[in-house]
């Protein structure tokens, strides 16, 4: 998958995670935090549904890393590239 | 002389919201029991394939934004839309209103069952890998989730917590909103029941493999208490919640009254996991009435629990004849008939439906009695069409649950 993938199936993730955000105007480079309604719940599921939908397994100390848009993909490109996307 | 309780001590019911298979407000609910419309439907349910069931159709949005009812459970929306309901009909001035005052009292029968049941089901999608199992799972089934969630969505920083009470646990929540209320644990008692049963295949299963699960071609008619052909309990969803106050707290800001509870009781059958014990039901019958300084004579509806299975029906029948005996003056009836049993909401919802009695002077029949069953052949059971009643002063409402369990809440016109 490329970046473009990745930023793909993450607003895909999102808009599941938050119905009721308006996803048009997400910054890729602002923590989502900073501007959608998600809590800790919220980026568990996020993890969840990497692992569910393409059997990502992010470890504990990553977390962090998915703050933004921009980081989660520059996180996500080196163990995504060989996974086709769905 | 009868020593009455002061004001601050007498419990009236200011504000009810509900939804009922057969109505989403209790305007709704009451013209359709005065109708003679029934709320079940055909159902379909995982494993277990087609049945009926009494299905809601509250609007989940109406009160909560679609990520809370995507995070939360069934029981909570319907808690949730119930409580807000209440809260507006009560005429309560909620936004300057103290919500460390407000007790959340919710009655079920059961919690849990859904949700682990869907992610059982989902996890096999996954081998049976528990790192596909969800983090959501211990909060969506905490045994307080229900109560939980109306708190999470209202602000409400009272007490809380869901009293599991088989299908007496309606009945349960009120009487515990009026305790609490005595002992000054809040001043505003959200308090009454919910269901989200037909959401688990496995109550359905479980009753079919008991012989106790209702079938009929017609959904409509699958619920019939007290009928000679009846064949078992039709599983509702569902949900009632009453705004309890003191009659003091209620006079001082001119609050609407829906009724004063007057008297209730709670015991146990001590005798079988499932089957009821008549002897113990009347006992508790004859508590709720000595407490309220009452006599049966006294009550102008007696609203049955009776769920449509073959032995229930009959042992209610055998307590309500000790009590009753050949006194036609006092009524009985059945909401089960219309909407099947909604398990943690029954009672209350039951209750609700009955009090514009007080209003309208007219008792709602039961219906699908088509044959009464000779054992069930009640003098006062009112079948099928609406009667016009002179004295409608007081409501009488069983609820009798599995392990034993059993309760009473007795109304009176305020």
């Amino acid at each position: 998958m490329t970046g473009a993938d990745i930023r793909e199936a993450i607003v895909d993730i999102l808009s599941d995670i938050a119905p009721d955000e308006d996803l048009g105007d997400l910054k890729p480079d602002i923590a989502f935090r900073d501007q959608l309604d998600l809590d800790s719940m919220d980026f568990l599921d996020i993890v969840m549904e990497l692992r569910k939908r393409y059997r990502i397994q992010i470890p504990e100390e990553d977390y962090p890393r998915l703050a933004s848009m921009d980081s989660t993909v520059q996180y996500l490109e080196p163990l995504m590239k060989e996974i086709q996307k769905a | 002389m009868v020593t009455r309780r002061p004001d601050r001590e007498r419990i009236v019911i200011t504000g009810v919201g509900l939804t009922a298979p057969n109505g989403d407000s209790l305007c709704e609910f009451r013209e359709n029991l005065l109708a003679g419309r029934s709320g079940v439907t055909q159902y379909e349910t995982r494993y277990f394939g087609s049945t009926v069931a009494g299905v809601c159709s509250f609007d989940e949005l109406r009160y909560q934004r679609r990520k809370e009812v995507r995070r939360g459970t069934r029981a909570g929306s319907v808690g949730i839309y119930c409580s807000h309901e209440a809260i507006a009909d009560s005429g309560l001035d909620w936004e300057n209103t103290d919500r460390s005052t407000v007790g959340v009292y919710v009655g079920v029968t059961e919690h849990g069952n859904v949700e682990t049941e869907n992610e059982i089901y989902q996890l096999k999608g996954y081998e049976y890998d528990t790192q596909f199992w969800s983090h959501h799972h211990n909060p969506r089934t905490v045994a307080n989730n229900p109560a939980g969630e109306i708190t999470l969505n209202l602000g409400v920083t009272g007490p809380h917590y869901t009293l599991g009470a088989a299908c007496a646990a309606g009945n349960a929540g009120v009487i515990q909103g009026v305790q609490m209320l005595r002992l000054e644990e809040c001043d505003i008692a959200l308090a009454g029941g919910v269901s989200e049963s037909i959401h688990t295949f496995g109550i359905f299963a479980s009753f079919a493999s008991q012989g106790a699960l209702a079938r009929n071609e017609d959904p409509t008619k699958a619920s019939r208490p007290f009928d000679r052909d009846r064949n078992g309990i039709v599983v509702a969803e569902g949900g009632c919640m009453f705004v309890l106050e003191r009659l003091s707290d209620a006079k001082a800001r001119n609050a609407k009254t829906y009724g004063e509870i007057v008297g209730y009781a709670m015991n146990s059958d001590a005798d079988d996991f499932v089957n009821p014990n008549p002897h113990r039901q009347a006992q508790c019958i004859r508590l709720a009435l000595k407490r309220a300084r009452l006599n049966p004579e006294d009550i102008d509806i007696v609203s049955t629990h009776a769920t449509s299975t073959t032995t229930g029906d009959v042992q209610e029948s055998q307590a309500l004849r000790q009590i009753w005996g050949d006194n036609g003056h006092t009524l009985l009836n059945n909401t089960k008939s219309f909407i099947g049993h909604a398990m943690g909401a029954a009672g209350v919802l039951e209750l609700a439906g009955n009090l514009p009695t007080f209003s309208d002077s007219v008792c709602h029949p039961t219906i699908n009695l088509d044959h009464v069953d000779p054992e069930c052949d009640l003098p006062g059971l009112v079948a099928n069409e609406p009667r016009e009643i002179k004295k409608a002063d007081t409501i009488l409402n069983n609820s009798f649950g599995m392990l034993g369990i059993n309760s009473v809440v007795i109304v009176k016109r305020t």
